[in-house]
Parts: structure tokens; C-alpha cells; sequence
């Protein structure tokens, strides 16, 4: 900076000739100085001012913006269990009317602290008295074994048993506060909610998991700590499906056979008010997975969703629909159903002789292969292909169970034109009981596609339109009528009409290679009321045998079909149907043609 | 003017902190409280959700439907079916209810004559 002298030579040489004092200027200048000083440091000042109160007010804001947090934040009460490292909060599990299926138990577990016992042995022999399954030996010598300082007993133990080791008084015995999966109604929709164990265990506190079905389906949601409140709304119906058990227990009992499904599935939203699997198993108490035998033999094994099965003639429903849909016939166009129908080195026959034509309906209502793979002969593989891919059953039908995921249809390797007949009456292709419901539910609900679901739903959940309003009516007629005239006629209650198709296939040798004799599984697709119809029900038996007969009958006619009627006359009431006479059905069917 | 001014703040100091101990240990209190509370509620939820689960157990369908079994002589029960609904129709009407007659009370209809006490001659 240039420094402003205080005595300018210039401006005092003048000042003296002009007889000034010289000594103004100096001052003048002086005092010019002094101002310009003062103003620096002024505005240095106020900038510090400045920085500093811009300081503080940002303290104070922080400060004030927290306060306001904390007061507005709604005041929450911690969750039980939330804070522990390990939690072992669950939500329930419900059905559709708020009913407890599965729910949380507090309990204690049993460890030891073998440096504070003061009589191991004694102790160990005390338990061994408690608990049958004990060795006082062994469990002496863990004890004092000095490389172990830490023991589990037992994950979980009844309040008498707590009493008992209590009365024990030994201090090295501990118990560890634990939550245990209960599932009150014992194997009642075992399949469906599959079974719950300990994960990662501590002193305090031990992880319950699910292992299978919906409770390891819904493992994230039944563990947020958000909803942990909040109970897991099933669709299942638990009357209902005491019911549909109890009646499935008593046909598979008579009927010799070695396993039953049943599924009950509302047609418009998909959601399945009753899934029975039998033999079950009681999920409090899930048993190990089978190490020998047939896997599909076990009770853990879930038919109606990993069961996937070549189901016979409920599939020619679906080739019926498809030659409607394509407008190659109508329900009175007569087919040709002499046999057999032969194809190469293949012949295909019909359970009886129908004489030399049948109509569509028919074919239906009659139940003939031949006529059936004649139908459908001329609309050939791909169209049939992307037909049935509509309907779902080219790829594993989807459900919140742990299992629907691992299992998948069976296709044929070459979609070949013998493949195109053979499904066509439902051979060929393997599908899930539970796949078929959501089929027949689009077959009847207009022709929407439907995706089944255990959760319950407030609307309908119809999906991408599969076939025509038109063609859903004729089937809905051909249901019924397949009922009144046909080989369903055991479906035939008082007040509930019903519509539905009959099959029974034979079982594929396991051994590959054709099929097995006298080995059939009956299935019963049915829908009620027959008019207008609400809920879709599937009943498969796995070989059963009438034998009340004078000879042995396996059709699923006399075995499915009876215990069907049985299921819809003890559910059609629970579910809140109100009984209509049959000329009511008939009279509205023949008004939607 | 300027001492006064002091002596105000000073005061003003000591009554805050002294405001802030009591708002400290009232705090504190509340916490104490709001724990105790949290134990109580978690006892309580604890014993309710092991009351539900007793009362689902209690109430399984296989327990309920022995009890119907086990007391069928008295309770008749037997599962609903479609001949247990009826019809509208089948409700019987209310049957009507007999008309009220007063026994004790004022004729009011009559010659008005008899009402004044003396006979007079009613013209239309």
C-alpha cells in the first residue's frame, strides 16, 4: 500500500508562500489517517461480530430444531423383545376371522454353569428323574468335565418341570427365559403353516424361526419389529377347515386310501379358505424329513402344492373350453368318438363304449378320452401350449408356502401331436391340485385368471382375461350338467347345486415306464352353486377303493366324488351360501346361454 | 439504573437454575415411572398373549367338537346343513295385540247435557 506522506513537500511549499502553517496539512492528513484506521478495524470488529452470532444461532437452531423433534415425535413405547440383541419377537399368525393359529409362548429353557454347581452328580441324577430321557452318567460326566463351563439341558420346559428343577436347589442350574412356537389347533392346517424352531440361541433370549410353509415364507414379515404387533392375516377359514378335515380324514379311512387332498379356493380373489394335505403331522412337534421311502409318502409332504400329478379327465374341462374358445365346435357339435382312436403304436380308448358321435357337451358329460383328443386334434400343439401357459399350468403355481417354489409341472419333452391328445384328456402333463382350483375358478368367475393366495383379501383379484364371458357360461352349464347326467352324480346334495368334473388317472410306475394297475388317483373339481359360482373345491385321493360293491371300485365317481358332496353339504352352510333348489340353478343357467 | 439491571440478571440466573434442577429430577422421576410402566405393560402383554393362546387352545375345533359328542343328550348339536335354513315365509307374523280397554275411565262420549249436570237443549 502506498503510504500517504504527512507532509506533502509539494502542497506545504505552497502553503508556506501562502503564508499558511504548514502544520494543518500535517494534521489534516493526520487526522485522515486516523479515519481510515478506525474504519478498517471497525468492519474487521463487525465481521468477527458476524461469524460469532452466526455461531451461536446455529447452536441455538440445532438445539431448538431437536427439542421440537423430541416433542413432536409421538412418544413410543418400546416393543418387547426389541431391545435384546437376539429377538425373539414373532407376530401371530391368524385366520380370515381373527382366530389364533400360531402365537408365541413364553417358557424357560434349562442350561447349566457346571463352576457354580455345587453337586454335579447329585444334580445329574435329580434331572435324569425329571426327565426320563436323561442319562445320569452322561450328564454327570459333562458336568464335571473342566473344559466345559456351559450346558445346554433342554430348549424348553413345561412350569412343572421348572418347578421340579427348581426343587432340585442347585445353583449351577439356570433357566433361560425362551419364546416358544404354539400352534393351539395342533395338525390343523399343519401343511399350510408348516413349523417353527430355535435359530441363534443365547441366555436371554433365542431366535424363533419358521422352517417351512408360511411361516418361513413370511420369515421377514413375521420378524419386522414394525409389525410385530400386528397378527398375519390368513384366508384360511378354520371351521371350514376343521371341517373339510374331519370329512377328508373319514372318506381316506374308508375309502383305504393312502393320502387326500382337498382345496377350497374362492373364485374371485384367489384366496384359499381351506388347504388340507393328508397324512398330516402336528406342527408343534414337526418331524424330521424322511430319510427312507417315498418322499411324497411323508407326512410333511404338501399334495395339493408340491403334489404335482397327471390328473386325468378334470383336465378336458380345458381342452372343452379351448375348442369353444377357438370356435371349432359349440356344446352341440357332433364329434366322432369311435374307437379306438389309434395314433402310430398308440391307441387311445374310453372307459366304455358312447356309441359311434357324441355332442360337445357330451364328450363332457360323458367323460370320453376319445372324443376329447378329437376336439382338440385340430388345434394342435402350439395353440394348446399358450392356452394352458394362460391357465398357469406350464409353470409352478405360485402360494406363500416355503414349498410351492421347489416343486414344478411335468412336461413332455416333444410337444408332439399325440401330446397335444393325451393332455388333452390329462395325460402327459402333471398339475397341482392346487393349480387345478385356480383353473376351474377361471373356467367359472367370467374367465379371469386368478392367482391363489393364503392372505386374506379385501376385493376380487382378477387377473388378465384367459377365455370369454361367453365360454365361461357354456362351461358353467357343462359343469353342471357333467353333475346331474354324468359321472359325478354322488355331487347331487339337497339346497347347493353343484357343477363339476370327474378323474381318475392312473398312477405312472415309479419305476418308469407306463402305468401302474389298480392304481388310480381319483379327483373331484367341483364349484358351487352351480349358477353362480363362489368357491372352487378340489379332492384328490390317492388310491382309493370302494368296496362296499361286489367288486372293487376305484372311478373317482364312487370314491371322490361322494366325499366332495360331503365337504360341500358340511361347508357350503359355514360359508354363508344360502341353499337354493335346483330348478333355480337350471333356470339360471339356461337364461345365461 | 445499571446495578438494578445486574441484580435482575443475577436473579434471573439463579431462579432458572434452580427451575432446571427441579425440571432434572422430575425427568428423571418420569423415567423411573415410565420404566416401571414398561415392565408392568410387558407382564401384562405377556400374560394376555399367554391367556389367548390358552383360550385358542382351549377353543381348537378337535376339543370343541368332542365336547358336542360328549354332551349331545343335552345340547343336540349337529352340524348346520341346508335343510336348517327357512324361508321368510316360514316366519311367523306377530299375532296382532288385543285392544286396550280402560276400565275405570271418563265416558267422554255422549249427550254433553250430562256433563254440565243440567238439561239443555243441544242445537245442532
Amino acid at each position: 500500500m502506498m503510504r500517504t506522506p504527512l507532509r506533502p513537500l509539494a502542497r506545504i511549499l505552497k502553503a508556506r508562500a501562502e503564508g499558511e502553517n504548514p502544520d494543518l496539512i500535517e494534521r489534516e492528513n493526520r487526522r485522515l489517517r486516523q479515519e481510515a484506521q478506525r474504519d478498517r478495524d471497525r468492519s474487521r470488529a463487525e465481521t468477527r461480530l458476524l461469524a460469532v452470532a452466526l455461531l451461536f444461532l446455529c447452536g441455538f437452531v440445532v438445539l431448538g430444531a431437536r427439542m421440537g423433534l423430541l416433542a413432536a415425535t409421538a412418544p413410543l413405547e418400546l416393543a418387547r423383545g426389541v431391545n435384546e440383541e437376539i429377538s425373539s419377537a414373532r407376530a401371530d399368525i391368524v385366520d380370515r376371522h381373527g382366530r389364533v393359529l400360531a402365537t408365541n409362548l413364553a417358557t424357560h429353557g434349562l442350561y447349566a454353569e457346571t463352576r457354580r454347581m455345587v453337586e454335579p452328580v447329585q444334580a445329574a441324577a435329580a434331572l435324569a428323574q425329571i426327565f426320563p430321557d436323561i442319562d445320569a452318567a452322561r450328564m454327570a460326566e459333562r458336568f464335571t468335565d473342566p473344559n466345559r463351563r456351559f450346558i445346554w439341558v433342554r430348549a424348553r420346559l413345561s412350569p412343572e418341570e421348572m418347578q421340579q428343577v427348581h426343587e432340585i436347589g442347585e445353583p449351577g442350574l439356570m433357566f433361560a427365559p425362551r419364546e416358544m412356537r404354539l400352534y393351539p389347533n395342533g395338525r390343523m392346517a399343519a401343511h399350510v403353516l408348516g413349523g417353527a424352531s430355535f435359530g441363534q440361541q443365547g441366555v436371554r433370549a433365542a431366535e424363533v424361526i419358521g422352517v417351512a410353509g408360511t411361516e418361513l415364507f413370511f420369515e421377514d414379515r413375521l420378524r419386522d419389529p414394525a409389525l410385530v404387533d400386528e397378527p398375519l392375516k390368513l384366508s384360511l377359514d378354520l371351521t371350514v377347515q376343521a371341517a373339510v378335515t374331519e370329512v377328508l380324514e373319514g372318506g381316506m379311512r374308508m375309502l383305504n386310501a393312502r393320502g387326500a387332498t382337498a382345496v377350497l379356493m374362492d373364485v374371485f380373489t384367489g384366496e384359499v379358505i381351506s388347504l388340507v394335505s393328508l397324512p398330516d403331522f402336528d406342527p408343534n412337534n414337526r418331524p424330521a424329513p424322511p430319510t427312507e421311502g417315498e418322499p411324497a409318502d411323508s407326512p410333511l409332504f404338501n399334495r395339493a402344492v408340491q403334489g404335482y400329478y397327471e390328473l386325468g379327465s378334470v383336465m378336458k374341462a380345458f381342452a372343452v373350453a379351448q375348442g369353444l374358445e377357438e370356435g371349432t365346435v359349440t356344446p352341440e357339435t357332433m364329434i366322432d368318438t369311435r374307437g379306438p382312436l389309434t395314433w402310430g403304436r398308440f391307441r387311445i380308448r374310453d372307459f366304455r363304449n358312447y356309441g359311434p358321435q357324441l355332442s360337445v357337451k357330451d364328450v363332457m358329460v360323458k367323460s370320453s378320452n376319445i372324443g376329447t383328443a378329437r376336439i382338440m386334434q385340430p388345434i394342435g400343439a402350439e395353440k394348446q401350449q399358450d392356452f394352458l401357459r394362460n391357465f398357469g399350468f406350464l409353470e409352478p403355481m405360485p402360494l406363500e408356502v416355503s414349498e410351492a417354489a421347489r416343486a414344478r409341472p411335468l412336461l413332455p419333452d416333444r410337444w408332439s401331436d399325440l401330446s397335444v391328445m393325451t393332455i388333452s384328456y390329462g395325460h402327459g402333463l402333471s398339475t397341482s391340485p392346487l393349480a387345478l382350483a385356480a383353473g376351474y375358478a377361471t373356467l367359472v368367475n367370467g374367465g379371469y385368471r386368478v392367482a391363489p393366495t393364503l392372505v386374506k383379501q379385501d376385493r376380487p383379484q382378477l387377473g388378465p382375461r384367459v377365455i370369454s364371458e361367453r365360454t365361461s357360461r357354456q362351461k358353467k352349464l357343462m359343469l353342471h350338467q357333467t353333475v346331474q347326467e354324468g359321472t359325478a352324480s354322488f355331487a347331487r346334495i339337497a339346497g347347493y347345486p353343484v357343477g363339476g368334473k370327474t378323474g381318475s388317472a392312473d398312477k405312472p410306475n415309479p419305476r418308469g415306464g407306463g402305468y401302474k394297475k389298480d392304481a388310480v388317483l381319483a379327483t373331484f373339481a367341483s364349484v358351487f352353486p352351480a349358477h353362480e359360482p363362489r368357491y372352487v373345491l378340489v379332492v384328490t385321493l390317492d388310491e382309493p377303493v370302494d368296496t362296499t360293491g361286489p367288486e372293487p371300485r376305484r372311478t373317482a365317481g364312487w370314491t371322490a366324488v361322494p366325499v366332495s358332496a360331503e365337504i360341500t353339504r358340511r361347508v357350503a352352510p359355514l360359508l354363508g351360501l344360502r341353499p337354493v333348489g335346483l330348478e333355480v340353478a337350471n333356470t339360471a343357467l339356461a337364461q345365461g346361454q | 439504573m445499571r446495578s438494578l439491571l445486574y441484580l435482575c440478571t443475577a436473579l434471573a440466573v439463579i431462579a432458572l437454575a434452580a427451575w432446571a434442577y427441579r425440571e432434572n429430577h422430575l425427568t428423571q422421576q418420569a423415567m423411573n415411572e415410565r420404566r416401571a410402566l414398561e415392565r408392568e405393560i410387558a407382564a401384562l402383554t405377556e400374560a394376555l398373549s399367554i391367556q389367548r393362546a390358552e383360550w385358542a387352545y382351549l377353543n381348537r375345533p378337535d376339543r370343541l367338537r368332542e365336547l358336542v359328542d360328549v354332551n349331545f343328550e343335552r345340547l343336540k348339536l349337529i352340524p348346520i346343513t341346508a335343510s336348517h335354513f327357512g324361508e321368510v315365509g316360514q316366519v311367523v307374523y306377530p299375532l296382532p295385540e288385543a285392544r286396550a280397554e280402560f276400565q275405570d275411565g271418563i265416558e267422554v262420549f255422549g249427550a254433553i247435557e250430562h256433563l254440565a249436570g243440567d238439561l239443555h237443549e243441544v242445537v245442532p
